[in-house]
């Protein structure tokens, strides 16, 4: 058995179908991916997204240590604002990647629900003798994720802050039904969402409330597809310890001029370096679907394969099975034909720009 | 089709004999496992099948099956309506959702798949 969110009871009595996802016990779907993953690009679905790492960072010195493992500049944030980084390792490559939210009194960060312990231990290790201290808040709050064109107008009233007044990565600490809570307007789905964190004694009811409000609950089914439309790399699928940020395209996530910080040396080298594989998106011709570890071989090169399938599902918005993979330089320019091995028969796809989804502008 | 009056193979295919054509469709169990059927791909008329061994897949948003033969023979007939709709096979499994019709090898019987009964205690330690 996994770990346990506070909603688990929650899920099993709305009929979800539980899975193992990070170590933690998640539910995958209620009905079926289809029609949750329609819901949140028409209307609003719910998620329960308490299994991913809630840290505090308390002290002084809670800038430098997450100037020094954060890639992106925690410099330049204004309280309130959420910004989306990757902690590398000294080789560059990618050990979590996270949100980091700027309080007035301090700092928080997100992290992956797999990651969570290496994260934390990675915290110790790197802090020196700075003044911090980093606390796991993760099982005492619950993660609530409504997103979709329609989720900050259904969490109107619902915190004391307004998610309508919060622009698109800010948050604010607020309250619910009298209790502390945190509201942001973030979200791993390609639209628009309002993410909150209550104590886990009150997410039920969260969830209860927001259900009744017309969010459609959603599973890790319909997360992946969502995410993979909005090309969002998935720890573990296009990030790893050994794949870098220049080469998964987060090259914008990346400040080589912020100062010093952990892999800022090798990911100079690394940006110089040609030889790397890169991110890119390919859509596929026919039905098949080419998911994870599908190689991609172009046909007038005899040895070696030129690329790999990282994530692949059927996008439920095209119509069409969409994959992300890491194919070498020469092919991956947009428009260019290659063949993907899925399940010992080539298809044919070609390399597409990403992301495959774009929300339409409000 | 009746499904109580079928044959069954453990990997979830159901199987139907009239005369020496069998029918042979996926279970309501495990349409029920899939969900979001997008696309099922089947053989070639006359492309032999082997009691046990794939004859195609099925393709869900989240994963991709293999479909396995549950008897031997050749295939006679596939259902192509499923090209077009393939959740045919999640809404009547029984019926128009129905796979391949295979004419049975000489000799070949049903006797080494599950009756009703023992399919149903399968799927019933399965769920747990």
């Amino acid at each position: 058995m996994g770990l346990r969110t506070p909603l688990y009871d929650w899920h099993v009595a709305h009929g979800a179908r539980m899975v193992d996802f990070g170590g933690w016990d998640m539910p995958v779907q209620y009905t079926t991916i289809i029609d949750e993953h329609t819901a949140v690009r028409t209307g609003a679905g719910l998620f329960d997204v308490s299994h991913m790492g809630r840290l505090s960072f308390a002290g002084p010195d809670s800038f430098a240590l997450i100037q020094h493992v954060f890639t992106n500049d925690a410099a330049t944030m204004k309280d309130g604002q959420v910004r989306y980084g990757l902690i590398c390792n000294e080789s560059g490559g990618v050990r979590d990647d996270v949100l980091v939210y700027r309080w007035p009194y301090g700092y928080a960060m997100v992290v992956n629900a797999g990651n969570r312990e290496k994260i934390i231990s990675w915290l110790a290790e790197h802090k020196g003798t700075r003044n911090v201290e980093v606390s796991d808040r993760t099982t005492e709050t619950c993660m609530a994720a409504v997103q979709g064109p329609k989720a900050v107008e259904m969490c109107h009233d619902l915190t004391a802050v307004d998610p309508a007044q919060l622009a698109y990565y800010h948050a604010a600490p607020s309250t619910y039904q009298g209790k502390p809570c945190v509201i942001s307007r973030t979200g791993y789905t390609g639209e628009d969402g309002v993410e909150i964190i209550v104590a886990a004694a009150q997410g039920a009811g969260l969830f209860d409330e927001l259900a009744a409000r017309g969010a459609k609950p959603c599973g890790l089914g319909a997360r992946d597809t969502l995410r993979l439309e909005a090309a969002m790399p998935l720890y573990g699928h296009e990030l790893t310890e050994y794949i870098d940020p220049l080469q998964a395209g987060l090259g914008w996530a990346v400040k080589l001029n912020k100062g010093d910080f952990i892999g800022r040396d090798a990911l100079l080298r690394l940006q110089q370096d040609k030889t790397e594989p890169v991110r890119v998106g390919l859509m596929l011709d026919g039905k098949r679907v080419a998911r994870e570890g599908a190689t991609i071989k172009v046909a007038s090169v005899l040895t070696g394969i030129n690329g790999c399938v990282t994530s692949g599902t059927f996008s439920p918005t095209l119509q069409k099975p969409i994959a992300m993979a890491y194919v070498d330089l020469p092919y991956a320019a947009v428009g260019t034909a290659l063949p993907v091995d899925v399940r010992g028969k080539y298809e044919a796809a070609r390399v597409v720009g990403l992301p495959f989804y774009r929300r339409p502008k409000t | 089709m009746d499904p109580q009056k079928l044959r069954y193979a453990k990997t979830h295919e159901w199987a139907s004999r009239e005369g020496d054509v069998c029918t042979v469709g996926l279970t309501q169990f495990a349409v029920d496992q899939l969900t979001d059927v997008i696309y099922i791909e089947l053989p070639d008329v006359r492309e032999p099948t082997n009691a046990g061994d794939t004859f195609g897949e099925i393709e869900s948003v989240k994963s991709v099956n293999d479909l396995y033969a549950p008897v031997s023979g050749e295939v006679q007939a596939v259902n192509d309506s499923l090209d077009a709709d393939p959740s045919l096979v999640s809404k009547d499994p029984y019926g128009q959702g129905w796979l391949v019709k295979i004419k049975l090898d000489e000799g070949a019987t049903l006797d080494h798949l599950l009756t009703f009964e023992q399919y149903k205690k399968q799927i019933a330690s399965e769920e747990h």
